[in-house]
């Protein structure tokens, strides 16, 4: 199933099928390791729910909800 | 001349600790030519070989990203390092080598240091370094820069590579048929062209304008608009055709194949996981706690104070010495020179000018040291992790809290290091943001001037009205932050995908140069200007002297005092030590002689042309309840806040007012028929927000990159406080509010 990574709950898995955005976002989001075929876990959101943290590859990197909308994530 | 080596790498991959282990204290810091990236050099000696070594900002990829990125690619392209030492974290291998394989498209001879072996074992993580060197086709070298440990084969290999001197072809991955085509192609044309190809290699060109990189689009397009404009076509070409078929673009694709190559490499044996990439380190263990949704915000406020307090508390011993060295190197001035201009240019200008600026030193030492601590340990991330959301609201970014609590945020800091603070911001409209509101915060200098007012006017509701002033700062900081974010600045939020690094010791020696250097740049560059602008601001306050014939009628009044008493009494005072008890006649005698000398420094004062602005802005001024003593005041202020009070005092004529003997001037004020608890309403408003002082402005001129931006917040911050007194002094009048 296809979903966006905004709706993935903490601590779930997936593996990242697109990313829908070019420019300057999209050059950050691919450099710092996210590409379809990346697995991805959700390791929490900050206190206000937003950024959201995730493991990456072995590091965790951060993300604000409006970014991780152009993210999309295979998942279970 | 020694030959160039650059360090560069990911940003926390131990760059900066190798930097340090390789060149100890031969070291400087500069800027890169016209912008405020730091540039560190140093050279490396061993064996009598010498090295100079460039640490290059940290950066995750060599597109034109950010401002670190282009000048890290700069540095490459114009100043050809003989190596590139590519710092990459063992623990984090696939993701960093990204970086490695685009300096290999280069065709840039790099020598690999496998660094932080230590914490990758720890995590179960093994590496084969000698195949992946033979795979990528360049030196790979463990090491573990803390621990100085590889350290010395790292460096024969460079050596090594200098010395063979070979041509590197630069690497050719496959991004794909449809792009390999077109790249081969587009290079020919380039080759055959002569397109830039003294800078560049013709392949990296290609795959340039394929990942459509704007400065070497617009490059491309001064040098042969005509070939430039057939290899955008080829572009477009492909990335119609890959839209079309694969729903993507060349860019895209390219980034996916530099990542598929490296797992490709990877794949065969070089990398051995003992555990599951997502287990738990203990770095995520704390991160449970420190950014939990409840604990996480009270453990920040506690780390917040803690900063605070140990950068205010533990700073006031050597600023009190400092303070006390130059109260003497003033007063043994006074001692050896005699009255007269030159004494008065060299204690009130000279030596309190610079008094002033040294005085923050220890200030500013401590509290990048305790700002580096949070950053070097990864903690300042998180911060900006939990406050994001808050501050995103104003076009400003979670990295913008520390800057604003440390210039005064919770009332008592200081804008100078708070401007320094914004150095951990890598975005450069947020930064400018935070830049200019950061002076709405109420540093320690503004605190007297409140406390003054507050004792005058409103002692009975001192926290409420404290309480209000901080919160006011906040509200206007932040809704200034968004009205220029939505105007001056204005431009989408810049990115925040950014890594939440492992928790990590600092060392101590990265601390310790990481806080001085910044000290260090700091006493250099304030200190020459604000050298120059306070010996104008004490040229402002003394020229044109009151005339002869106004001097001696003061003279003849002190005369006509000390007729009045015996010759006894006069004696007796001229004799006695500073401190030496006094007969009664003695006393009053000396506090009459003390008020002629404050009448005759109030007229003075009002006679100079600090004195003549202040008259003449009383015409504006008037519409906040301001007069000319006010307005002297606040354009001493704009020197050091420190001044308003004590200026304040030598136009009421009380002399010199001590900062903590400011009882009488209060007294003064209250009494005072032309004041009323409106316009010291009025006063703490606009000392509020005014401009900042000298010191500030100067520092905020320098890390913007920009003198226009110091000019602005001179001129802006002064006509908002204006605006907001005038308006607060006339609503209340026309309603009869804050009256006595």
């Amino acid at each position: 199933m296809r979903i966006n990574m905004r709706d993935m709950h903490d601590n779930q898995a997936g593996t990242v099928a697109s990313i829908k955005v070019s420019g300057e976002l999209g050059r950050r989001i691919r450099d710092m390791g996210l590409v379809p075929g990346t697995e991805i876990k959700i390791q929490g959101r900050a206190p206000l729910y937003d950024p959201v943290a995730l493991r990456v590859r072995g590091a965790t990197l951060t993300l604000r909800n409006t970014e991780a909308d152009y993210i999309e994530v295979e998942v279970e | 001349m020694a030959p160039t080596v650059a360090l560069a790498g990911n940003p926390n991959s131990g760059k900066t600790t190798l930097f340090n282990e390789l060149t100890g204290s031969r070291q400087h810091v500069g800027n890169y030519p016209g912008v405020t990236v730091e540039k560190k050099e140093g050279t490396y000696v061993r064996d009598g070989f010498r090295l100079h070594i460039v640490d290059l900002p940290g950066t995750y990829s060599l597109t034109a990203y950010s401002l670190e990125e282009v000048v890290a690619r700069d540095f490459l392209v114009n100043q050809k390092p003989e190596v590139v030492i590519n710092i990459v974290d063992a623990s984090n291998l696939d993701r960093n080598l990204y970086l490695a394989v685009q300096f290999l498209e280069m065709g840039i001879p790099i020598c690999i240091a496998l660094n932080m072996m230590d914490v990758a074992k720890k995590r179960g993580i093994s590496i084969d370094a000698k195949k992946l060197s033979s795979l990528l086709g360049v030196p790979v070298i463990p090491t573990v820069a803390r621990s100085g440990r590889g350290k010395k084969e790292l460096m024969e290999s460079t050596v090594q590579i200098i010395h063979e001197n070979y041509e590197m072809a630069p690497l050719k991955i496959s991004y794909g048929a449809d792009i390999d085509q077109a790249l081969s192609e587009m290079e020919n044309e380039i080759a055959a062209g002569n397109f830039l190809t003294d800078i560049y290699q013709a392949h990296w060109i290609a795959l340039k304008y394929m990942e459509n990189d704007e400065q070497i689009l617009t490059l491309g397009k001064d040098v042969n608009p005509a070939l430039a404009k057939k290899l955008e076509d080829a572009v477009r070409k492909v990335s119609h055709h890959l839209q079309s078929t694969l729903d993507t673009y060349p860019e895209a694709m390219i980034a996916d194949q530099r990542y598929g190559y490296i797992k490709s490499i990877l794949k065969q044996g070089v990398i051995h996981h003992k555990y599951d990439q997502n287990r738990l380190y203990s770095s995520d263990r704390i991160d449970k706690v420190l950014t939990n949704r409840f604990l996480g915000p009270l453990i920040m406020l506690a780390v917040i104070a803690g900063l605070y307090h140990f950068t205010f508390t533990y700073s006031e011993v050597p600023v009190s010495w400092l303070e006390s060295f130059f109260k003497w190197l003033g007063s043994a001035v006074s001692v050896i020179l005699p009255d007269g201009l030159l004494k008065s240019l060299i204690i009130s200008g000279i030596i309190d000018g610079v008094g002033g600026v040294l005085g923050f030193v220890p200030l500013i030492m401590f509290m990048f040291l305790g700002i580096a601590i949070l950053e070097d340990s990864g903690y300042l991330a998180r911060v900006a992790f939990m406050l994001d959301r808050v501050f995103r609201m104003f076009g400003l970014h979670g990295s913008s809290v520390m800057a604003f609590i440390v210039s005064g945020g919770i009332a008592g800091g200081c804008a100078v290091p708070g401007v320094m603070a914004t150095r951990t911001l890598k975005s450069p409209r947020e930064r400018l943001a935070t830049l200019l509101t950061l002076p709405f915060m109420n540093c320690g200098a503004k605190l007297p001037v409140f406390a003054m007012l507050i004792t005058a006017f409103f002692s009975k509701y001192e926290a409420v009205i404290m309480f209000m002033i901080t919160i006011g700062s906040w509200a206007g900081a932040l809704l200034v932050a968004k009205l220029l974010r939505i105007t001056v600045i204005k431009g989408a939020a810049t990115p925040f995908v950014m890594e939440l690094p492992p928790y990590r010791m600092p060392t101590f020696k990265g601390l310790a140069i990481h806080a001085w250097e910044r000290t260090w740049q700091y006493i250099k560059k304030a200190g020459t200007v604000i050298l120059g602008l306070s010996i104008v601001l004490w040229a402002m306050m003394t020229f044109p002297g009151l005339p002869d014939q106004k001097l001696q009628e003061y003279e003849k009044l002190k005369q006509t005092e000390m007729n009045r008493v015996p010759v006894a009494v006069i004696q007796q005072l001229e004799d006695a030590g500073e401190n030496a008890d006094l007969s009664n006649e003695a006393q009053s005698l000396k506090g009459r002689l003390q008020r002629i000398d404050a009448k005759a420094a109030e007229a003075g004062l009002r006679y100079s042309i600090a004195g003549r602005i202040g008259t003449a802005l009383e015409g504006i001024s008037r519409w906040a309840g301001f007069d000319w003593r006010t307005n002297i005041a606040l354009i001493g202020g704009i020197a050091a806040k420190e001044v308003v009070v004590s200026t304040l005092g030598t136009a009421y004529s009380l002399g010199e007012v001590d900062l903590e003997e400011i009882g009488s001037l209060s007294e003064t004020l209250a009494q005072d028929p032309n004041w009323s608890p409106l316009v010291a309403l009025g006063l703490i408003i606009f000392t509020m927000f005014y401009s900042p002082c000298f010191v500030a402005v100067i520092c905020i001129s320098r890390e913007s990159g920009s003198w226009k931006w110091g000019a602005f917040a001179m001129a802006f911050n002064t006509a908002l406080a204006f605006g907001l007194a005038a308006l607060s002094f006339q609503f209340g009048s026309a309603f009869g509010l804050l009256v006595k």
